[in-house]
């Protein structure tokens, strides 16, 4: 290349790369002090996920800061200047081996407690109650196991306009479930509760930002995550996963409690059983050929 | 010099007529252009779609021609052209396709009237996907992701035809990369040139040959998903279907599982990433190294790196379904493999900084692009272990910050390296040079915009604020500074959208107007820049290949007369 034209494309005394690089460093830092979002006050026992995301944010800031400023230095150190000439130094494995190293010790420091919190995350405590969270395109509906403690079977194959949720008129454990459809989930306030997913159509995902925990709700399997709701109040419940034109709309609330709200809500709910008895024969028949039960009992004692 | 049997160059039938000169082309430098050529314009498509998108949620309300429907096919079709059609694309079949003969000094890929037929099926799987704009319902709406049974459900728009077009498009697409992959792979192991080892190679062909190898075993992942949904979709079959309810009437599928499409999908689509990322880190190591004067730092390293992310990127795949439903133990093996990955990824980014380190650094045009991948890349890498490192992930799924995350790491970071690549190669592709007003231009605008765009989404999306929502509506947690925070990076997307208008006219206006390039005009070493006609002619090298001494990095070397040594001179 010609000298003439080499020299207009040579930067020469001040660097601007270098100093947009350490503006853009100063001013994401400036950022993330003042900007006015950050997660949600928490409501659930998962302070491990947020010490986790505080461990991981940092040891990736200060890498990113250490990172950037050595790059916008080298820019202005190093810049051509006439006569100046770089070092030839193919490798330096010493100095290439004590990086991996630390390297290696910063990303062990973010996986620990990544993976301390996911081992909680995944061992559902004994004494949590099961909460059933069903989807649908695009609303959400719940049931509880009512005083047995135990949900009853339930499938897509069962559903009928009476029985909206699917649950099987066979299964004596489901008589006593409690559901809500379309209605709000209320939990009580310290009670673990192990919630179990269920879809009726496509994936969705069961979201409520302060809880931070977060589960797909997949059809034809059921899915499960649990958590401990610390703080009373309402809370939305959003689908975080794309589940069609509607995905944005279907919401639902979350009402945290006290154990005597609870129950006192509790008690106004109907059962399944409930709901069966004041179905009329005709819409009964439907729902136990549904449950290939062949031949209707004449005295309906299956009521 | 005795002629050898590769300097024959009666095999490569000289094309006669100007059809198959430029149409029916087999020369590897012209179907790099064609490649290239689509692949920006379908990329411009996207683009559009982005802005479409940007609007919507900056301003809702404010365009009643945006519907639920349309904002999700903008998302679906933006994020696939993006990934597929746009970057997998130009890096391989543009890149890929001009660099690796005339860096490993051959005169064509081995097999030119495959690598033709290649683009023409890429070219057909455009058409295809474009189509799907066109066909009753529109293109699909289901995200670029394509779960099934939403995918192939009513409620999602395109269910009917939009899905057929795109999964046919991707099988096409699958075809053409595979018969070009074949093709970049055999060329690289059996075409380089007398003396041009494998750890001689410029690390472009490194990032290019592994990506290939990679997407090699990868896209037939996707190409079984895609054949398995349609005969989901078609023949009545239920893969990824389970006994479940379509608007409320029990459909007559039973027994699928819709976690096995996300398997599938996930298998390819992680790889996937760094197909498109491994180019881009070979190419962006040559363009810092060239314009610091300075061989690349600790290259074996480089190699080994590249290898070693290429193999690794095969064993992480369920980190993108930590909350998918899938056995939740799974989570431990995926996390910590995914962190693992991030060592040699981060050594890359250390070689580049010790590059640059008691370099001399000429702050051109491609330079500048690579100096901002390299911050735009610390930036997404370092995202990634958050979402990587399991628990962490969990708040972040489908938020923004994902958005925020993958645009910053594969989105932005590759387009820089584009960008600099084809400022740092045009004069040699073209014989002429661009004007560098405009590029320094097109580089500040773009380097600082997108950082504008992506920098406060990572904070809604630690907000909670979800990802592919049509509109946020009233949501208590959700305060008004959100609404002006989108209509801030709605404002910073256009102005970015905009300015890429002075590159297209840059590249334009200089293949006319622009002053006739030096052969060399950056003083690299590598082979690319010595052949003897700028552009170069069909077969290269004129009569005779290129022999190769050394490896592609001697620059500065102590003694030498000039700041490189090219790789054909013989070692003293």
């Amino acid at each position: 290349m010609p000298d003439r034209l080499r020299a207009s494309y040579i930067g020469r005394g001040l660097v601007p790369v270098a100093v947009a690089i350490a503006m853009l460093v100063v001013g994401s830092v400036a950022f993330h002090l003042f900007s006015p979002w950050w997660r949600t006050p928490i409501a659930s026992n998962w302070g491990s996920i947020d010490s986790a995301l505080d461990v991981t944010l940092w040891i990736c800031a200060a890498a990113f800061v250490g990172l950037n400023l050595f790059l916008a230095w080298a820019l202005v150190k190093y810049r051509h200047r006439p006569g100046h000439r770089a070092h030839y130094e193919p490798e330096n494995s010493s100095l290439e081996k004590r990086l991996t190293f630390w390297t290696a010790i910063g990303i062990a420091g973010m996986l620990a407690p990544g993976l301390a919190a996911w081992g909680k995350y995944v061992s559902v405590p004994k004494e949590a109650t099961v909460i059933e969270a069903v989807g649908q395109q695009w609303q959400w509906s719940f049931r509880y196991p009512g005083p047995d403690g135990v949900l009853g079977a339930a499938g897509v194959k069962y559903i009928t306009p009476d029985n909206a949720l699917g649950l099987d008129p066979l299964d004596p454990f489901g008589r006593d479930d409690i559901l809500v459809e379309s209605g709000d989930l209320h939990l009580p306030v310290g009670q673990p509760v192990k919630i179990v997913l269920r879809s009726k159509d496509v994936l969705h995902d069961f979201y409520v930002p302060e809880f931070r925990a977060k589960m797909d709700l997949v059809p034809g399997i059921v899915t499960y995550f649990w958590m401990t709701p610390t703080r009373a109040g309402t809370f939305d419940i959003l689908c975080a996963e794309l589940c069609g034109t509607g995905h944005h709309e279907m919401r639902g609330k979350v009402v945290v409690e006290t154990p005597k709200a609870f129950a006192a809500w509790q008690a106004q709910q109907s059962s399944f059983g409930q709901i069966l008895a004041e179905a009329p024969p005709a819409a009964m028949s439907i729902l136990l050929i549904k449950a290939n039960a062949c031949i209707v009992p004449p005295s309906w004692s299956i009521r | 010099m005795a002629t050898t049997l590769a300097d024959d160059l009666r095999p490569l039938h000289h094309p006669h007529s100007w059809v198959t000169k430029y149409v029916w082309s087999q020369d590897h430098k012209v179907i790099a252009i064609q490649y290239s050529v689509t692949a920006i314009s379908i990329g411009l498509v996207a683009l559009v779609l982005s802005a479409l998108m940007r609007l919507q949620l900056g301003f809702p309300g404010l365009f009643p021609a945006i519907q639920p429907d349309n904002y999700l096919q903008f998302v679906s079709m933006h994020g696939m052209i993006m990934v597929v059609y746009l970057l997998t694309a130009l890096l391989l079949g543009g890149f890929g396709n001009y660099l690796i003969p005339l860096m490993i000094g051959a005169r064509d890929m081995v097999f030119p009237f495959v690598n033709m037929l290649s683009f023409w099926f890429y070219l057909l799987s455009v058409i295809v996907l474009v189509a799907g704009f066109f066909v009753p319902g529109g293109p699909t709406g289901a995200g670029w992701t394509l779960y099934p049974p939403q995918a192939i459900t009513e409620g999602t728009p395109g269910h009917q035809w939009g899905i057929a077009t795109m999964l046919v498009s991707l099988a096409i697409f699958v075809a053409a990369f595979t018969m070009g992959g074949l093709n970049y792979v055999t060329t690289v192991l059996q075409a380089r040139t007398r003396g041009m080892t494998l750890m001689r190679m410029p690390l472009s062909v490194w990032g290019i040959f592994t990506a290939s190898v990679m997407g090699l075993l990868a896209f037939p992942a996707l190409f079984v998903a895609a054949i398995m949904m349609l005969f989901d979709h078609f023949a009545g079959t239920s893969f990824f279907m389970p006994t479940m309810q379509s608007m409320g009437a029990i459909t007559d599928t039973q027994g699928g599982s819709p976690l096995l499409f996300q398997h599938l999908f996930w298998f390819f689509g992680h790889p996937e990433v760094y197909i498109v990322a491994l180019p881009a880190f070979g190419i962006v190591s040559d363009l810092i190294s060239v314009h610091a004067r300075r061989n690349i730092f600790g290259y074996r390293m480089m190699v080994w790196a590249i290898v070693i992310i290429g193999a690794l990127s095969f064993l992480v795949w369920a980190h993108h379904m930590y909350v998918s439903g899938m056995n939740p133990y799974f989570g431990f093996f995926f996390a910590t493999s995914t962190l693992i990955i991030a060592i040699p990824t981060a050594i890359k980014v250390y070689n580049w900084l010790l590059t640059l380190w008691r370099g001399d650094i000429h702050l051109r045009v491609p330079m500048l692009f690579a100096i901002a991948f390299i911050f735009t890349f610390i930036h997404g890498g370092l995202s990634g272990l958050f979402l990587g490192n399991v628990s962490v992930d969990v708040p972040l799924s489908d938020t923004f910050f994902v958005v925020a995350h993958f645009h910053m790491v594969m989105g932005v970071s590759p387009v820089l390296v584009i960008f600099g690549a084809i400022y740092h190669w045009y004069p040699k592709i073209f014989g002429r040079m661009w004007n560098e007003t405009l590029g320094k231009l097109h580089f500040w605008i773009t380097f600082l915009g997108v950082y504008a765009i992506f920098l406060p989404m990572h904070y809604l999306g630690i907000l909670g604020v979800p990802r592919r929502y049509y509109a946020l509506g009233e949501t208590a947690f959700i305060p008004q500074s959100v609404h002006l925070a989108n209509a801030w990076i709605s404002i910073a997307a256009l102005i970015v959208f905009v300015a890429q208008g002075m590159f297209f006219f840059n590249m334009i206006w200089s293949l006319f107007r622009g002053p006739r390039a030096d052969p060399n005009p950056w003083g690299a070493a590598s082979l690319e820049w010595l052949t003897p006609d700028t552009p170069p002619g069909h077969g290269n090298w004129g009569p005779h290949l290129p022999v190769v001494h050394r490896w592609a990095y001697d620059y500065s070397v102590p003694g030498a007369a000039r700041d490189f040594i090219p790789q054909t001179e013989p070692r003293t």
